[in-house]
């Protein structure tokens, strides 16, 4: 017997009860379309997140002070004052530090600023030449912190988006002072806007000379971070072991658990945030598989509903001499039928949720090819394993027993 | 000639927890081909259960079934399934067509499961419809005709394998009694034609169809006896 006709008669089968058809699909097409949207947007956050990490600057290594300790009290980690000038200017100089391409010692804080009648508290960051290198950091329109600049402790700022149109609204702030802890400032730059929230923002910051900043406006010798750029990616963990090591002979440390710093790469980064944001797809694609799960077990109901209904039909078919394989392959086509179409409805649900929901929310919009084809392959075997039961049961039946049921 | 069914020293019991009811007591008979035989008995006689084993629908507790040259009663149930498809063509009391299925489709369906080409089988169901008088109702679904004429398609079916044995179950039983007669002169006519009829009834006038009588009671076959009338009609038939 030929198989596509089989199919087609399991088609047929289908299509005269429609409302019970549309029902029993309905579980498999939200279950599917569920972990479709869910899957998407996890990975649409989790690419979000790696971009804007990534727009923080390319192959960024970056050295912070470690905790320091007094006696048996460790102090918070970052809180050091372990980083100094001569450091920085040791990264750049040894002649053992082959894969370092640039180094951009930093000082911030937090600061409120002033122009005019508009203030606003935002990141002031020292910095040198090399921070707009290291960092990526573009400029709209002006110049960034030239090394003149720093060498001079010339009292300008290059000020991003976000605090141009707090401080000077429609006005072009080139040339324009504006006010740091007291002290004037002339504005000589402003960047581009890099976008992101909270601790990420790029936008709502202030760059000074870092020797301004040290010595004029936050009064400390120290340095709060020293940020690397690598030659390449490839020699990331090279970069990381030159400059440890000799940050550790200049603070005079052997033992490198004992370190008063610690480097983080840019990776770490990216790895710790998506470690974040894949532990909460996976979660919601979890509770979303379970409404699959809820899904499989409604087609096995309405498939042994159907094989009850169908006793005497069953009876029929197997007198007349069909054998149970028979019986079998066309109850699974019946339930392979039913999960395969609730999958490429939930598919198509699934990736239009995510489409709106990016298109809304002018978010990355992901759709994975390997997710499509998991829910495939998934909605298929639904239908094979909670179809099974339902169809052995079907041609297990007795010839005589089925002919008789009422 | 050959007998189509022989069957000898066959038992059927069934039990439960509870007891153990005996259906068949030691039956033995057989059947040549050609043959038109009613099988007749009460209601509870075993006459039912006699059918589903000759049918290949139930195996027997004891004895032994041969049918056209094979023995049933060891084989498992996709063997039986193929015994069934190749040797037997069943009309039921209720006639069993698929619903909303054409008559074509439901002639076609024994075929089909014994892998008979398409063409082979369209070509083959249309022309026992023609036989049976539904030529011109081949597109029609199985519920849009009536009682009669869905026990016609349900004997084109019957023998659209060419099987060794038809059995009938209680065949006019759902259905008027003037085309009753339409439907035994169809066994009739089929039966001329070389099949060989197996059915059960309780109705006297149905059974005066068969050439050969069999009455069953209690478990045990109490008479088995050519039909006079019947034997007279065909040598009538044959010397005209």
């Amino acid at each position: 017997m030929e198989i596509n006709e089989l199919f087609l008669e399991s088609l047929k089968t289908l299509t005269i009860n429609k409302l019970r058809t549309g029902l029993a699909i309905l579980g498999i097409v939200i279950g599917i379309g569920s972990v479709i949207a869910l899957v998407s947007l996890g990975q649409a956050t989790q690419q979000a997140i790696q971009n804007q990490i990534q727009s923080l600057g390319a192959n960024l290594l970056t050295v912070s002070p470690g905790s320091t300790t007094t006696g048996a009290v460790r102090g918070a980690a970052g809180g050091g004052e372990t980083l100094t000038n001569a450091d920085a200017t040791a990264i750049q100089t040894s002649p053992e530090v082959t894969t370092v391409k640039a180094v951009s010692p930093e000082v911030q804080s937090r600061s409120q600023v002033t122009a005019g009648r508009n203030n606003s508290n935002i990141q002031i960051i020292g910095a040198t030449a090399a921070y707009a290198e290291v960092h990526k950091v573009e400029l709209a329109e002006g110049t960034f912190i030239t090394d003149a600049d720093n060498t001079l402790m010339s009292k300008v700022v290059v000020i991003g988006p976000q605090v141009a149109s707090d401080l000077f609204a429609t006005t072009d702030p080139l040339g324009q002072s504006i006010r740091i802890s007291g002290i004037s400032f002339r504005v000589i730059g402003v960047t581009e806007s890099k976008g992101g929230t909270g601790f990420l923002n790029q936008d709502n910051i202030a760059y000074i000379p870092l020797n301004t900043a040290q010595k004029e406006v936050f009064g400390q010798t120290y340095l709060n971070s020293i940020s690397l750029e690598a030659a390449s990616s490839e020699v990331m963990t090279q970069a990381e072991n030159e400059v440890g090591y000799l940050l550790l002979a200049r603070h005079k440390l052997s033992d490198p658990t004992q370190a008063d710093f610690s480097i983080f790469s840019q990776q770490d980064i990216i790895n710790t945030a998506s470690a974040t944001t894949g532990t909460f797809t996976t979660l919601l694609s979890g509770i979303a598989a379970i409404s699959l799960l809820v899904g499989g077990i409604g087609i096995m109901n309405i498939m042994l509903v159907t094989v009850t209904e169908r006793t005497r039909e069953i009876g029929l078919r197997k007198a007349l001499g069909a054998k149970k394989s028979i019986i079998i392959t066309q109850f699974l086509y019946e339930s392979i039928i039913l999960t395969f179409a609730g999958g490429i409805v939930g598919i198509v649900l699934g990736v239009t949720a995510s489409f709106l929901y990016s298109y809304f929310t002018q978010s990355i919009f992901v759709v994975s090819a390997v997710s499509v084809l998991l829910a495939f392959i998934v909605s298929a075997g639904i239908g094979v394993i909670f179809g099974w039961y339902p169809a052995h049961r079907a041609a297990n039946l007795q010839p005589i027993e089925a002919l008789r049921y009422e | 000639m050959s007998a189509i069914i022989s069957v000898s020293h066959l038992t059927k019991v069934y039990s439960s927890e509870a007891m153990q009811t005996t259906a068949l007591q030691d039956i033995t008979f057989s059947i040549k081909k050609g043959e038109f035989v009613a099988i007749m008995g009460p209601s509870g006689s075993g006459k039912s259960t006699l059918m589903h084993i000759i049918g290949a629908l139930d195996k027997p507790t004891s004895g032994t079934y041969v049918l056209d040259g094979k023995n049933v009663e060891k084989l498992n149930d996709d063997e039986l399934a193929e015994i069934r498809n190749k040797k037997i063509g069943f009309i039921f009391q209720a006639f069993n067509l698929l619903p909303r299925t054409t008559v074509l489709q439901n002639v076609m369906l024994p075929m089909r499961y014994a892998g008979i080409p398409k063409n082979e089988r369209i070509k083959r169901a249309t022309e026992y419809l023609q036989m049976v008088g539904l030529g011109h109702r081949l597109d029609y679904l199985s519920n849009q005709i009536s009682g009669g004429q869905q026990q016609r398609v349900a004997i084109a079916r019957g023998i659209a394998m060419n099987p060794a044995l038809l059995l009938a179950d209680e065949p006019t039983g759902n259905i008027a009694s003037q085309q009753a007669e339409e439907i035994m002169a169809i066994f009739q006519k089929i039966n001329n034609e070389g099949h060989t009829i197996v059915m059960i009834t309780h109705e006297p006038d149905i059974a005066a169809h068969a050439k050969r009588i069999i009455m069953v009671k209690d478990g045990k076959i109490v008479s088995d006896k050519l039909n006079p009338k019947q034997i007279k009609a065909k040598l009538h038939h044959l010397t005209d």
